[in-house]
């Protein structure tokens, strides 16, 4: 019995091994190497001896790398835009990801055919999606600017217009992932068992009570994971905002994985950057253990 | 059930099929075959032959067109050195940046490599680049073909770092077909910014959608604007910064006042996604102050005839220089090598002239005939424009930190483009911001 438990967990470290080793190479062991970097004042074009004591002299400078960011106004408008975007994204990802979700969940004629185009945007690459929507919130020549003008409204300048840019990055971001968000609501909505809803209409309950007594609350795991990727993955803006704005206009879009970025490979100097990436792990994770431990007030796993 | 041996072996062999995926790809842009260290080592030890040298040359500017080129010089230089093999790796001027920085930090810098004037000095500061001085005292080659402007590009506290490659200027383009129309006088290299301003606000009258000057109001533009104005973004030895000096407020009030008050200037949001050469094309746009390198684009892409003049000044004339250099990474174990590749094509005639007839950027090396080669390509007419250019250059500020001071006081005049800071708020802001940011000197 022993014996082939000790088979199995071979096997299974044998088709683990491909996957650990690269995890490894690519995230664990620059992971740490990170963690010592961002005690360092390293550029990051100079070798990088972390082995030898000369480095060390005349690189180690200790904490100072952590009280400068913590003291730089810099860092607390970066995590401020964040903040922005998160307040818009994540409630609008979620209701039109759930709407697109109810949608897609009724038999209709086409729905595959609907799925697929929902789903298209999370397989685009966020080069060629920023791009296609640096047009489409063109003041002048925009599709959305033209629209809005046929009702009679004059739109903004979008990206151009330091209030408004962040609101053009989270209409790209929601259109990028609601196909993604929406699946996972559509799977939830396919588990919900039909005869919670004849009886609620044997009841007497209208569509939207049992939207409410019903759906929501059964849907609530799915709320919880979908909460919690977007979460992280808004603190990880990063891509659309180099695309779309590059920071600007007037650092208006300045976030932290930009300045991660910026600091490691613009400004050369690593050892700070090492230390913003540092910090917004702590963020993140504080972030996530606070809704693990909220899931017990508002999640539902009875379905 | 799987055996225990059978389950070691697949162990064994998914961790070295891992590897055998995860080795470095052979460098594809070369079209001579690569001797690497082995068959080196491998090859009988014959006296009278040195053995063949590997040069690994990194750079970005042959991405843009110019890879036909620098292989044919690479051809001429293997031809006159047969120990010495050179392997190009060309990277998009986008990526070439991280590409650069991480060969450097990760201990596998290239032999040689190209540096734009804006990286140059952070690589000095971190000692990733070789001193050339004692180098360049080795050589026989002649260097006085290199303009004195374009080795003191290269040059930090007298000691030469990089060989000059190419350099380009910027100058004022202007769309003659609208000066025709309105009725105003061709720019000419005496012109000031009054001139420039007034040519611009007739041109701006022949509609609501006609814009009389493009001018960016960038960092980059506003050091070499600063200038014109005598004033500057740092005091004269770069230890400390001086962004809101009177001068610098009064050269940002002219460039706000163009977009906010006269409008001569299109404001970002009525350019709204074009940029800025996209717009000067419409044709709807009397003038443009941009680079050289803006020629080939213009030349196939503007329906309209256009020409180029000397940039306006202020109070006195001042004009950009941009240059990209070649560097010896100091780490290089084949540092003469490196180097007699990097001489080569900052110096030799054939280079020089390539470059002209293949049309891919400037030389820094002066030869004459090459020069009147290029001053005969048309348009624009006037291309004598561009060595006059170079008699007010203001070079880029030679300190480490230029990206990240860049992006912080980019941030500011944007703020004060829009109008949502005044120029004085707006360059009080950046200087405050630059100095809790940057530790000078």
């Amino acid at each position: 019995m022993r014996k082939n438990r000790n088979n199995h967990a071979l096997a299974a470290s044998a088709f683990l091994a491909p996957s650990m080793v690269g995890f490894l190479l690519i995230a664990a062991i620059p992971f740490a190497l990170s963690f010592a970097i961002s005690f360092t004042s390293w550029s990051g074009i100079k070798g990088l001896e972390l082995f030898s004591p000369s480095f060390w002299q005349s690189n180690f400078i200790g904490l100072e790398n952590y009280s400068k960011i913590l003291k730089s106004k810099e860092f607390w408008v970066s995590l401020l835009h964040v903040g922005q975007y998160m307040v818009l994204y994540i409630p609008l990802m979620l209701v039109s990801s759930l709407g697109i979700a109810m949608l897609l969940n009724k038999p209709r004629k086409g729905t595959a055919f609907f799925r697929l185009l929902f789903y298209i945007p999370v397989l685009t690459s966020w080069v060629a999606g920023a791009i296609i929507w640096k047009w489409v919130l063109d003041p002048q020549y925009g599709i959305l600017n033209d629209i809005l003008a046929r009702i009679g409204i004059s739109g903004p300048a979008w990206l151009q217009d330091a209030k408004w840019a962040m609101f053009g990055i989270v209409l790209a971001s929601v259109w990028k992932d609601m196909g993604f968000y929406g699946l996972i609501f559509l799977g939830g909505l396919k588990n919900i068992n039909p005869i919670y809803y004849e009886a609620a209409h044997l009841d007497g309950a209208g569509r939207f009570q049992s939207f409410l007594k019903i759906t929501l609350p059964m849907l609530t795991p799915m709320v919880f994971f979908v909460l919690i990727i977007s979460l992280i993955n808004s603190f990880m803006l990063f891509p659309q905002v180099m695309i779309m704005t590059n920071a600007g206009p007037a650092g208006a879009t300045q976030v932290i994985v930009e300045r991660i970025y910026k600091y490691g490979f613009s400004y050369y100097k690593m050892g700070y950057a090492s230390a913003l990436s540092w910090l917004l792990f702590l963020i993140v994770f504080l972030f996530t253990y606070l809704q693990q431990k909220l899931q017990k007030k508002w999640v539902n796993y009875d379905a | 059930m799987l055996k225990k041996s059978t389950v070691i072996l697949m162990v064994i062999l998914m961790v070295l099929g891992l590897f055998a995926g995860c080795q470095a790809p052979a460098a594809t842009e070369t079209t001579e075959p690569v001797a690497t260290d082995e068959a080196v080592a491998a090859q009988p030890a014959a006296p009278e032959a040195e053995e063949p040298i590997t040069i690994d040359f990194m750079n970005f500017s042959a991405n843009e067109g110019g890879l036909l080129t620098l292989g044919l010089m690479k051809d001429l230089f293997e031809k006159d050195n047969p120990n010495i093999k050179i392997n190009i790796e060309t990277f998009g001027y986008d990526t070439y940046a991280t590409q650069l920085q991480t060969r450097v930090g990760g201990g596998d810098a290239p032999d040689c490599f190209e540096l734009g004037l804006d990286a140059f000095p952070s690589y000095v500061d971190q000692s990733a680049v070789l001193s050339l001085d004692d180098l360049t005292a080795a050589s026989t080659t002649d260097l006085s073909v290199l303009t004195e402007k374009s080795v003191q590009a290269f040059s930090l506290d007298g000691v030469k770092y990089g060989m000059p490659y190419s350099y380009s200027t910027v100058v004022l383009i202007y769309n003659k077909d609208l000066f025709d129309q309105a009725g105003v006088s061709y720019p000419t290299a005496d012109w000031t910014w009054a001139d420039a301003d007034a040519a611009a606000l007739k041109i701006k009258a022949l509609g609501d959608d006609y814009y009389g000057l493009i001018q960016p109001i960038s960092t980059y533009e506003f050091f070499k604007v600063v200038k014109q104005y005598n004033g500057g973004l740092l005091n004269d030895d770069n230890t400390a910064f001086t962004v809101n000096r009177a001068e610098n407020v009064q050269a940002l009030q002219r460039l706000v006042d163009n977009v906010q008050v006269t409008n001569i200037c299109p404001s970002t949001e009525q350019r709204g996604s074009l940029d800025e050469w996209g717009m000067f094309k419409l044709g709807k746009t009397g003038m443009i102050v941009t680079g050289i390198w803006a020629f080939p684009s213009f030349t196939t892409d503007c329906a309209f005839a256009w020409d180029i003049a000397v940039e306006p000044g202020a109070e006195t004339k001042a004009t950009h220089y941009f240059a990209n250099g070649l560097a010896v990474s100091a780490d290089s174990k084949n540092a003469e090598a490196a180097y007699k590749w990097i001489e080569f094509l900052a110096t030799s005639e054939q280079v020089a002239q390539l470059r002209i007839q293949l049309g891919w950027e400037l030389p820094c090396a002066t030869y004459q005939t090459a020069m009147d080669q290029y001053a005969k390509l048309t348009p624009p007419a006037n291309r004598q424009a561009v060595f006059d250019s170079l008699d007010y250059v203001v070079p880029v500020p030679q300190i480490a930190q230029f990206s990240q001071m860049a992006d912080i006081l980019g941030a500011e005049l944007e703020a004060a483009a829009n109008g949502s800071k005044t120029p004085q708020q707006a360059l009080d802001d950046a200087q405050a911001a630059l100095e809790a940011a940057i530790t000078l000197g």
